[in-house]
């Protein structure tokens, strides 16, 4: 059996492990160790006696000894006895079959609640990404630092840390509930979201693993809508990540350069990805409740996906669900993003209406799209001379030269005249 | 990676027969399943009908020729498909294992293509080999036949 096998395995089975170890030992960096033991007793045995029949739970049966073995001898506890529980106390009193067995997790919460310590709010966010990636996702620190373009010591650092500030707050090893719960989930649905943007910014030149971050995000994404089926939000940002990797071979132009949503060949979206997140969306709407922003922000990426051709979108939809988001979560560019919507639906002066609402909006001040978006309005209306002036500032804005020449081709387009509609 | 994954089942007659699973076996296959869909690896998966419910478009001369199921000269017929997420043909090859699978049966894996295996610089190499028979039948149309 090769290394690479036994890597394949490691990556099926490594996070209940540590989850499993987690619960038994409640210490984080100690259950990580006792798996890695377990690893490396695979990779000298298994070349050999070849691989078992359920390397699952070859491995568990390992740990789980190293464990019980540890703690019989009340070496580098952690937690005193007494903290464990009286049940578990008495439990290490059975002789050892009977104590294995007695350590299975009945209710199968172990990955829940690995995933919801790992991403706990007592870490920093690069705590949180980089203990995620590590103990689930089952990534090594070296693959962690390349696709975060940061040194590989400064990923570790985090990780020893992130362990260290875990056990010091006494973070109870329990999946949160009642009105916990949200805030709880909000901030591991936040960590898995962040890895997918990682990867989906991810450019042409750019090491694979870093694009490979949108796999990873989406595989703890549909790992977690089968851990937590009845929350709608984990539906929701499984949606909008299926839908948004649908578009991945449809984002690049030939040379390299981005192409706009509306300017895509839809031919080259992925369906299946599309049906996935379409499934995904209405497994949120069937839980019922009002929507929150990441199923919001799937259903608008739902109406794109819908449409077979940018004419065909259902813009009037699209504004109503901004509009519920800017509720929801208030931001400027949701706003813009609303304006848009609504021009699109409604025509350019009642875009533009709500535009110029914006046009003193302090977090907006130095944001190129706003003129951008304003100078289309104008031109739009035939305002070709103010259209142009607002293209010019907006190129003034751009955060490169590919986006500059696009907003200076648009404003001398205005010299000449209306553009042809889009589709 | 993606990895088309395909049931071949041990016993073509059978299966084209159109023949239930035992209970147990399809129980079992529904916990594979759903172990897959837990693990965020599935993408699709569907069971297929005997090719008797099926038919095959030959091409041959310029011409098309249509013959329905059944197909019984063939003597591995797919009988389902799943379609994966993995990192490497390891973890594929390691899934396909655990399949609850009979005596006889055999699953296959075939990675799929993606748009990756396409980059940009493929596509520019494409263009530029384009380019290069565009030119080249021009010169051929300028030059008189033989």
């Amino acid at each position: 059996m090769t290394h690479r096998a036994i890597e394949a395995v490691w990556r099926i089975e490594s996070a209940r492990l540590i989850a499993a170890l987690a619960r038994i030992v409640r210490d984080i960096g100690l259950a990580e160790e006792l798996a890695q033991d377990a690893l490396v007793a695979a990779l000298e045995q298994w070349p050999e006696s070849g691989v078992p029949d359920r390397p699952g739970a070859w491995l568990m049966a390992i740990a789980k000894h190293r464990a019980i073995d540890l703690l019989r001898r009340g070496k580098r506890l952690e937690r005193k006895h007494e903290e464990l529980g009286h049940e578990l106390a008495a439990r290490l009193e059975l002789a050892e079959p009977d104590l294995v067995a007695a350590l299975d997790d009945p209710v199968g919460d172990d990955l829940l609640r690995l995933v919801f310590i790992s991403c706990h709010p007592v870490l920093s966010t690069e705590a949180r990404v980089a203990l995620t990636l590590r103990l689930l996702a089952g990534l090594t620190t070296e693959e962690i630092a390349r696709a975060f373009l940061v040194p590989e010591a400064t990923v570790a650092q985090r990780i020893v840390r992130a362990k260290r500030t875990l056990a010091a707050a006494r973070v109870p090893f329990e999946v949160p509930r009642g009105a916990e719960l949200a805030g709880r989930l909000a901030s591991v649905l936040e960590v898995v979201y962040l890895v997918f943007n990682e990867g989906y910014a991810a450019t042409a030149g750019d090491d694979w693993l870093r694009p490979a971050l949108c796999e990873e995000a989406l595989r703890l994404g549909r790992i977690l809508a089968e851990l937590a089926p009845q929350e709608p939000e984990v539906h929701g940002l499984v949606a909008l990540m299926e839908i948004q990797a649908s578009r991945a071979g449809a984002r690049i132009g030939p040379s390299g350069e981005p192409v706009l949503l509306l300017d895509q060949d839809r031919a080259r979206w992925d369906h299946l990805l599309v049906h996935r997140g379409l499934a995904a969306l209405e497994r949120a709407e069937k839980l019922g409740g009002a929507f929150g922003p990441y199923a919001l922000q799937a259903a608008i990426a739902a109406c794109h996906a819908r449409a077979r051709t940018p004419t065909e979108t259902d813009w009037a939809r699209i504004a109503a669900l901004y509009d519920a988001l800017a509720q929801l979560a208030p931001s400027p560019v949701v706003e813009l993003n609303q304006a848009v919507a609504i021009a699109m639906a409604f025509g350019p002066a009642a875009g533009l209406a709500l535009v110029d609402e914006l046009a003193s909006e302090p977090l907006l001040k130095d944001y190129h799209l706003l003129p951008g978006v304003r100078g289309d309005l104008l031109a739009k209306l035939g305002r070709f001379d103010e259209a142009r002036a607002e293209l010019e500032r907006a190129a003034s804005l751009a955060r490169n030269a590919r986006e500059r020449a696009l907003l200076l081709g648009r404003a001398a387009a205005c010299a000449r005249g209306p553009a042809p509609p889009h589709g | 990676m993606r990895f088309m994954v395909l049931m071949i089942p041990g016993s073509a007659e059978r299966y084209e027969a159109g023949a239930l699973p035992d209970e147990k076996i399809i129980a079992a296959m529904m916990k594979y399943n759903e172990e897959l869909a837990k693990a965020g690896v599935l993408l699709a998966l569907d069971g297929l009908h005997p090719s008797s419910k099926g038919a095959r478009i030959r091409f041959s001369g310029g011409k098309r020729t249509v013959t329905d199921g059944p197909f019984t000269e063939a003597k591995e017929v797919i009988g389902g498909y799943w379609l994966w997420q993995v990192k490497s043909k390891e973890e594929a090859i390691e899934w396909a294992s655990r399949c609850p699978a009979l005596d006889g049966d055999v699953v296959e894996i075939r990675q799929v293509y993606e748009m990756s295996d396409f980059g940009p610089e493929v596509a520019r190499q494409e263009a530029a080999l384009v380019e290069q028979i565009d030119q080249r039948m021009d010169e051929n149309k300028r030059r008189p036949a033989p």
